[in-house]
């Protein structure tokens, strides 16, 4: 579903990404793994269109996206999350998720302003299903509550349920274990799992957190210094003695 | 510590000493063909004095006068905000709206002439801080500007009048409509901004608008202004010799075609008041739909994309929310409500020069934003009635308005940061959900 070749990023004269390959297949969970500065982040950066790529392909779904505005790479079903949690603080829990649904919404202004039937359904609808993810991700008792408010790990579980009512189709979570306590982190575990197997997302996933990464993947990348190390399955990467290297060190 | 403040303290009072004695202590006096420098009189000396005094006695005890301060702002804390379950608060909103507007709708009718004057100002500023408030409250764009749409409106009418000989309720509309298109325009090259340089290219526009206006002596009449606009009119529909759409004038008698004053039609005396109470009601009756307007626009989905923008920009990109869309639409909406209002305001002034549309409007328009609360609609209200009011309150201290001005400001911003009455947050009822 999300082919990448050959991908290269480079800010000035730094080559933060180079030549990094990787596929998605449908309901697959997938991991990209490497040492701090790997340049992780900015192949996520590239994919989800906040960056152009200097170099490479991606291609969703049959479109090459890696020229198209990071808005329309997400309305294809492509969302993601963030290394530091990236709620709208001020606003309820509730009303991210409203908001998140913006592309489901009628927008037409005059429909809103006489709340025409079908405005009201679809603002119902979207109230519905934003219902059922805070519920999912055990939020519904906070729904009214402002999402600077909550703690980490609430917050963390609520820009989840914010990319999963877009309905994606990928889902690519940047770091989400991060300052998680281990139970938290368990919960984690539950969630993307059920979310591949219930909604048949695939999910793209940087982590650190190597048992969680071990765990859920299906397959993983190595990347190293913006190069690509080495890929497989959990247990070829553990085997893998070149990653074993690019993580302890040169001898 | 203790020889520390002093210093410090007798620092301060020294640099106070050194600013004031050129600027207050020293006179250029003129004497034949050339200038000579006096010394100022003694009580000048003693003014300078007392001020470096106070400046060492402020400084020396800073510390306590902040823990003061402090305490102060604890205690007040904790008074003014009543932590209401979120449906009673909204209950209490809609039970002050209604009492407001209540209040506003008996206003006329039990005070002076000169009082609903002021009230109909005020109401013109309601309308101005409502629709600025979309674009700083809600979609966090700090807008420096704002009163060029207030100026589009007013002249779009007086011109369209001057010209067309267009009536009010024609160019109300058009008003609105020219106000968002210049919106609009405004907001193509700003997307890409954010804070500060928002702020500075906004202001620019402002100021573009107001001295094309004064150089467009041709169209405008310049500094001259626009003469002889004519107040707005009642239409009503006439049914004794045959049905006809006619419009009432609130003057003594009418020359034109197809208007009949007010109290001709009625078969009353004629009050040069009516027409005080009447231009009144249209704008607390314009309010009014601004307000239901923006009160539907905040739930609406594209209410919360503006909030959403102002919260996190970056989040908004991921989740699809197209940003040039979302920023135009708060610009081009935000713009239209100053045209309606800049309509009004022509409407009543009778005359329009680019003098009314300086850079002091949009700073008393954002503060009223601000001093009400971002994004808060009673907010704005009552920041509008304190801003407009208390200076017609103080008019023997005319010299000392901006003084006060910037002294409210200073002080609401350390009391209370959030506004007079912050916004709260729509409550939305829950039901469980079984299915996605």
């Amino acid at each position: 579903m999300l082919e990448v070749r050959d991908l290269g990023m480079r800010f000035g004269g730094l080559q933060a990404v180079d030549g990094v390959s990787l596929d998605v297949n449908e309901g697959e969970i997938v991991s990209i793994i490497g040492p701090n500065g790997a340049g992780k982040t900015t192949v996520f950066n590239c994919i989800s269109g906040f960056y152009t790529p200097t170099g490479g392909s991606v291609k969703f779904k049959g479109d090459f996206v890696h020229t198209f505005p990071d808005y329309r790479i997400s309305r294809l079903g492509m969302v993601r999350t963030f290394q530091h949690v990236r709620l709208f603080s001020r606003m309820t829990a509730i009303e991210n998720l409203l908001v998140a649904q913006h592309r489901h919404a009628n927008t037409n202004l005059f429909a809103g302003l006489f709340a025409t039937p079908s405005y009201r359904r679809k603002e119902q609808l979207a109230l519905d299903r934003a219902s059922y993810w805070l519920k999912k991700v055990d939020l519904l008792n906070h729904a009214n509550r402002e999402a600077g408010t909550l703690s980490y790990g609430q917050q963390r579980r609520l820009e989840i349920a914010r990319c999963m009512v877009t309905e994606p189709s990928i889902l690519m979570l940047d770091e989400p274990a991060a300052g998680l306590n281990p139970r938290e982190t368990r919960d984690l575990d539950e969630l993307i799992t059920a979310i591949k197997h219930s909604y048949n997302v695939s999910v793209l996933l940087i982590e650190h957190d190597i048992g969680l990464v071990m765990g859920i993947s299906d397959r993983i990348y190595v990347v190293n210094q913006g190069r690509p190390l080495a890929s497989g399955s959990p247990e070829e990467i553990r085997q893998n003695p070149a990653v074993i290297k690019a993580y302890l060190g040169e001898g | 510590m203790k020889t520390n403040n002093i210093a410090f303290a007798f620092f301060c009072a020294l640099v106070t000493a050194i600013m004031a004695f050129p600027l207050l202590g020293l006179k250029m006096v003129s004497e034949g063909t050339g200038m000579i420098i006096q010394g100022a009189t003694a009580s000048t000396w003693i003014y300078i004095a007392s001020a470096c005094m106070m400046v060492f006695l402020v400084q020396l005890f800073k510390t306590s006068l902040n823990s003061g301060v402090e305490q102060f702002k604890v205690q007040l804390s904790r008074l003014p905000t009543p932590s209401l379950p979120a449906d009673q608060h909204v209950r209490l909103e809609k039970w002050a709206l209604i009492l407001i507007i209540g209040l506003a709708l008996a206003w006329p009718f039990m005070t002076s002439r000169s009082s609903i004057d002021l009230a109909t100002l005020v109401l013109i500023y309601v309308m101005l801080g409502l629709g600025l408030n979309i674009v700083v409250g809600l979609a966090g764009l700090l807008d420096l500007g704002y009163v060029a749409f207030y100026a589009v409106g007013a002249y779009s009418y007086a011109l369209l009048n001057n010209y067309y000989g267009l009536s009010f309720w024609i160019c109300l509309p058009i008003a609105g409509l020219l106000a968002a298109t210049f919106g609009f325009l405004l907001g193509f090259p700003v997307l890409r901004l954010r804070g500060d340089y928002l702020a500075i290219v906004t202001l620019g526009f402002g100021e573009i608008i107001r001295i094309f206006l004064n150089n467009l002596t041709t169209l405008t009449g310049g500094p001259n202004g626009i003469p002889g606009i004519p107040k707005p009119t009642l239409p009503m529909i006439q049914t004794d010799p045959e049905f006809a759409l006619i419009s009432l004038d609130f003057s003594r008698s009418s020359r034109e075609e197809g208007v009949v004053p007010f109290h001709t039609f009625f078969g009353l005396d004629y009050n040069p008041e009516t027409k005080v109470v009447f231009l009144y009601l249209l704008a607390l009756a314009m309010c009014l739909a601004i307000i239901f307007v923006i009160r539907r626009l905040i739930r609406m989905p594209v209410g919360r994309a503006w909030e959403a923008l102002r919260e996190d920009e970056i989040a908004c990109r991921s989740l699809g929310l197209n940003r040039t869309a979302i920023k135009l639409s708060a610009f081009t909406l935000g713009a239209s409500f100053a045209g309606f209002a800049g309509c009004f305001f022509a409407a009543r002034q009778s005359f329009i020069s680019p003098e009314s549309f300086t850079f002091i409007e949009s700073a008393i328009i954002l503060a009223i934003v601000v001093l009400g609360g971002m994004g808060s609609q009673l907010g704005v209200i009552l920041a509008a009635i304190v801003m407009i009011v208390l200076p017609e309150l103080a008019r023997e201290f005319q010299e000392y308005r901006m003084l006060m001005f910037g002294l409210l400001i200073v002080l609401i911003m350390i009391w209370r940061p959030q506004g007079l009455l912050p916004m709260q947050r729509p409550h939305l009822a829950i039901k469980e959900a079984e299915h996605a």
